[in-house]
């Protein structure tokens, strides 16, 4: 036996493990991608901090209720979901300076020069324990899609590109231009439902 | 047409089958680079919101999930149909969500710590109450970014 030379491994069969090793990774394998809508949670306030919502002007604050119904009420008006998107951009631009909308002023912003924004628009959103959760995110969605559309539309107006292609100095101009604070309520238990 | 003639005059000869091998092996190492196991098995129904402004969930290895939703019917007779929290492989409470959070901060990198987020993966027809329950624990344990997590789709229904 030693005396023959050294045999040639017969390399027939390896197509075939690797076959079989491609077809376990083929089925274990997952190509989803998450996605989701980034959010940042406030922080817990200090006890001792002194609450000072109310120094706030109500034509500042853009209020959003939702109730256990999954009904919308949008500045005191009951609302349907798919006007949300138009009536928010309404509020955090203010176009024509109305008086009930968002008190406007000049400002210096890198790239704009000096404009005439709205100051510093608030949206308060607020939630039922009832809501469900589905109506509760496109509420959100809605919200941060006004402001992305809003950002997309002066960064093509100015740069001719959308707000996601700019660099970080521009995309940081266009953020100073439309602000908008989107602020959610602290959690209260009215009515004892669950 | 002489192409046309040639045809049955010479036997087909077998396709050479030597570089098989190869082409196989070049699939297998880009499946085995691309794969992620599965970690988590789901005990809990998930069916996720649809929303138009979502973005790619950057660096997995920081993010840690937070599943909602009904028991699956496995264990409805165990768990109810009520929705309930699922963190790691077990159904758990709001109450034991601060103490996942501080174990899932322990097992990072001390440098990656702060850029922690917690992806909340929630069934649409989830009750907000128990989501802002567990929302209120998040910003008890400090980990303030978080993820709501919903498929991308360009237009809502």
């Amino acid at each position: 036996m030693a005396k023959r030379g050294l045999q040639q491994i017969n390399a027939g069969s390896m197509a075939d493990i690797a076959f079989l090793l491609l077809i376990f990774f083929l089925v274990t394998t997952t190509m989803d991608v998450d996605t989701g809508l980034m959010r940042r949670l406030p922080p817990i306030p200090d006890k001792d901090q002194k609450q000072n919502d109310d120094k706030i002007k109500q034509r500042n604050v853009f209020v959003v209720l939702i109730n256990k119904n999954n009904d919308l009420l949008v500045e005191n008006e009951v609302m349907d979901i798919h006007d949300l998107r138009e009536k928010a951009k309404e509020f955090i631009a203010n176009p024509e300076d109305k008086p009930d909308l968002p008190e406007k002023d000049y400002k210096e912003i890198p790239f704009f020069g000096r404009v005439y924004v709205p100051k510093n628009p608030i949206i308060s959103l607020q939630n039922d324990r009832g809501t469900s959760y589905g109506t509760y995110l496109m509420v959100q969605n809605e919200l941060l899609a006004a402001k992305n559309e809003l950002r997309d539309e002066i960064s093509t107006q100015k740069f001719n590109l959308k707000y996601e292609d700019l660099d970080e100095d521009q995309q940081a101009a266009v953020k100073q231009y439309y602000t908008a604070v989107l602020s959610e309520a602290e959690p209260k238990n009215i009515g004892g439902n669950k | 047409m002489s192409r046309f003639k040639k045809k049955g005059g010479k036997e087909l000869s077998a396709i050479n089958t030597a570089s098989l091998p190869d082409i196989v092996f070049m699939l297998l190492f880009f499946f085995m680079v691309t794969t992620v196991m599965k970690e988590v098995d789901l005990k809990v129904n998930i069916r996720l919101p649809e929303a138009t402004e979502a973005k790619k969930l950057e660096k997995k290895s920081l993010v840690s999930f937070i599943y909602i939703g009904k028991p699956g019917e496995r264990f409805q007779k165990l768990f109810g149909t009520e929705p309930r929290i699922q963190l790691n492989d077990q159904l758990m409470q709001v109450k034991d969500v601060e103490d996942f959070i501080a174990q899932e901060r322990d097992a990072m990198n001390e440098s990656d710590q702060s850029k922690m987020s917690v992806s909340l993966k929630v069934d649409e027809n989830t009750k907000m109450g128990v989501v802002t329950d567990v929302k209120q624990a998040l910003r008890r344990a400090s980990a303030l970014k978080i993820n709501y997590s919903s498929l991308k789709v360009d237009k809502l229904k």
